[in-house]
């Protein structure tokens, strides 16, 4: 199992914050924001998501997963 | 509904790019199934902090998530009680005391477990209606997903079913349980931070938490309850009378907290799979004390939106208000998606229904890793093909998946067309789940417990629970799936529908647990200790982890998981 899912979750919320981001920036003001009280809640929430994708991605290049150690019993009694 | 959402391009780029990923992490997991253990129990080589969030995960479906919203906006913060008294023990309970049997018996599932401790017909009682169970309940949800989004954004309906049918199938297919499990991973992720922003804005729009207190403070006057039954979760439990739940704090902990909570988080083996997948013996235990910890918080993430919901509603105005029934009250079961649309602008709003869809996946995905388990172990390698080889099981395994997600699109489509046979369904196995803890209590606990004991103890327990639902009846139900359907009922009308179910519960575990005792007594123990080893806590040697601090321990873990669980009792009491 050599796939660490921290990198596929830290890519998906990069993707999902920068777009968030880029498309709040550049609606900045539309009247789209009226029904988020005025807040711009993609440009904000897209840099949250952004910050959480990239910590994701650098927890798993900095620290990645060690080799399972396995304490599990030996074969018990044989399922049939 | 008046108003449907509208999406925009973004919001279809977003959910896209999710179904990518969710593919794509099924795809590059493929190369790693080689043998059936790798299918189903994904080697057994997943780390703690994974199989936490993925035991969470594997509960949190679109049924719970828009449930628990739906409660909240009809029993206010009492709903928290599903939580704070019900999940959170019985997690750590499952961690502490039962995690040991499951994982060092090496049984490969919950049934298998029975079979080890018990004889084999009770195995096949548990593994037959667990089997069915999984595969209707994953086609209710779908059903209640498809609708919802036609409702909602007017897709559809055949194609809501069929796509999500479709995209599940090829995850696991490729990937087995470890896909099922990364995927939750990645869908409990998505949940939170989808409604996050939901929170916060329902929050704001309601005045903060005082806002929000004064208002339901309104709703619960309206309703005739005294003021604070909408925001306090334990000061109107003294009488049925005084909280919207019908409830009294009694019948509260015992059927919510004890039997029914215990009975799912401790031998559900949707969740109890998640944790056998674990690396170690000491990942295993610890995966449910780990999911405890944002359980606890999700009340805040699930419930507030239905109580912002209801409170906003209640103050009129051109502001929020939830869409009524045919018949007049409220739907409450609309609160979240109806929010999504009013707070949510194009952008973010293709994030929140990204979100309702993973919990809807992640829910779905955990019955059919689940389902394919017990049906190819449990049942065709029990009882129609013994020898194959495992080359053979795990081409069943994947087989398995394709028709559990068929048949589950069967039951999707038969609740279009008789939503009261699905009700009874529910109902059916909710009788045969209730008493299942007293099994494994005993079972457990006490090693003079026999394999008739708990076959005819679960056997009974059912049928008291059937009598006791045939015999009793809601406040203003009708006779029918509601309950008093016995002659000579209703011998007692409770004040609410949960009333019921609590008490359903108390009465199915308390008629198990008796009946197993007894007839354990009438008849002869088969079992061997030698052969009860590992399976019964007297007879297993305690596992000691040494060279830790206390807090590091499952016990330690344990204790300040129910720590904290007391201190948000005591905030919101």
């Amino acid at each position: 199992m050599r796939l660490d899912i921290r990198t596929p979750i830290g890519l998906m919320f990069s993707i999902f914050g920068g777009l968030l981001l880029v498309f709040g920036i550049v609606t900045e003001g539309d009247a789209i924001y009226e029904r988020s009280l005025g807040i711009n809640v993609n440009a904000s929430w897209g840099a949250v998501l952004l910050a959480f994708g990239a910590a994701m991605l650098w927890l798993g290049r900095a620290h990645p997963a060690p080799p399972p150690v396995s304490d599990a019993p030996p074969e018990g009694p044989s399922p049939s | 509904m008046d108003q449907g959402i509208q999406l925009g391009g973004i919001d279809y780029v977003i959910l896209a790019i999710y179904f990518v990923f969710v593919l794509g992490i099924g795809w590059a997991l493929k190369a790693h199934q080689k043998t059936s253990e790798d299918f189903f129990l994904s080697g057994r080589s997943i780390p703690a902090w994974i199989a936490g969030l993925a035991f969470l995960s594997a509960n949190l479906g679109a049924q719970e998530v828009i449930g628990m919203a739906a409660s909240g906006a009809k029993y206010g913060i009492a709903t928290s009680h599903f939580y704070w008294v019900g999940a959170i023990p019985a997690m750590v309970f499952v961690g502490v005391f039962m995690m040991p049997f499951y994982y060092g018996s090496r049984a490969r599932s919950v049934p298998e477990y029975l079979k080890l401790r018990f004889d084999e017909k009770t195995r096949g009682f548990n593994a037959i209606s667990f089997a069915s169970m999984t595969v209707f309940s994953s086609g209710i949800s779908m059903y209640a997903l498809a609708k919802l989004f036609q409702v909602l954004l007017g897709w559809d309906f055949d194609f809501s079913i069929w796509i999500s049918a479709l995209i599940v199938l090829v995850y696991i297919y490729m990937g087995g349980l470890t896909s099922a499990i990364y995927n939750e991973v990645l869908q409990f992720f998505l949940i939170v931070l989808g409604f996050i922003p939901l929170v916060f804005l329902g929050l704001r729009d309601a005045g903060g938490w005082d806002g929000l207190v004064a208002r339901l403070h309104g709703v619960a006057t309206a309703n005739g309850y005294p003021e604070g039954a909408w925001t306090q979760s334990w000061a109107h439990m003294g009488s049925p009378q005084s909280n919207p739940m019908g409830v009294e704090w009694f019948g509260m902990v015992m059927g919510l907290g004890f039997v029914l909570s215990f009975g799912y988080w401790c031998t559900d083996f949707l969740v109890v799979q998640r944790a056998m997948a674990a690396d170690s013996m000491a990942s295993a235990r610890r995966t449910p004390l780990i999911a405890a910890v944002p359980k606890m918080l999700f009340p805040f993430l699930v419930i507030f939106p239905g109580m912002i919901a209801v409170a906003l509603t209640y103050q009129g105005g051109d502001g929020f208000t939830l869409p009524r029934m045919a018949d007049g009250t409220y739907d409450y079961t609309m609160s979240i998606p109806m929010m999504l649309g009013h707070y949510f602008p194009p952008g973010i709003l293709g994030l929140g229904l990204t979100a309702l869809m993973a919990s809807f996946m992640s829910g779905m995905a955990g019955n059919v890793t689940a389902f394919n388990t017990v049906w190819t172990y449990d049942i065709y390698q029990s009882y129609i093909k013994k020898d194959g080889t495992d080359q053979h099981y795990l081409w069943m395994g994947r087989m398995t998946t394709i028709f559990g997600i068929l048949v589950s699109v069967g039951c999707a489509y038969l609740a279009t067309a008789f939503n009261n046979i699905m009700d009874f369904l529910q109902l059916v196995f909710a009788f045969v789940n209730a008493p299942l803890f007293a099994t494994f209590l005993l079972g457990m606990f006490w090693r003079r417990a026999t394999g008739h004991g708990a076959f005819f103890g679960l056997v009974l327990g059912t049928l008291a629970a059937a009598v006791h639902h045939g015999l009793t009846l809601p406040a203003g139900a009708a006779v029918g799936i509601k309950g008093g359907w016995l002659p000579g009922s209703p011998l007692h009308t409770y004040p609410s529908e949960m009333a019921q179910n609590f008490w359903t519960a108390i009465w199915a575990w308390t008629v198990c647990f008796v009946a197993t005792i007894a007839i354990s007594w009438l008849t002869r123990q088969k079992k061997s200790d030698d052969d009860l080893k590992g399976l019964v806590w007297a007879l297993t040697p305690k596992i000691k982890e040494h060279g830790l601090p206390w807090w590091k321990t499952p016990e330690g873990l344990g204790a300040l998981v129910l720590a904290m669980a007391v201190v948000l009792n005591a905030v919101f009491w």
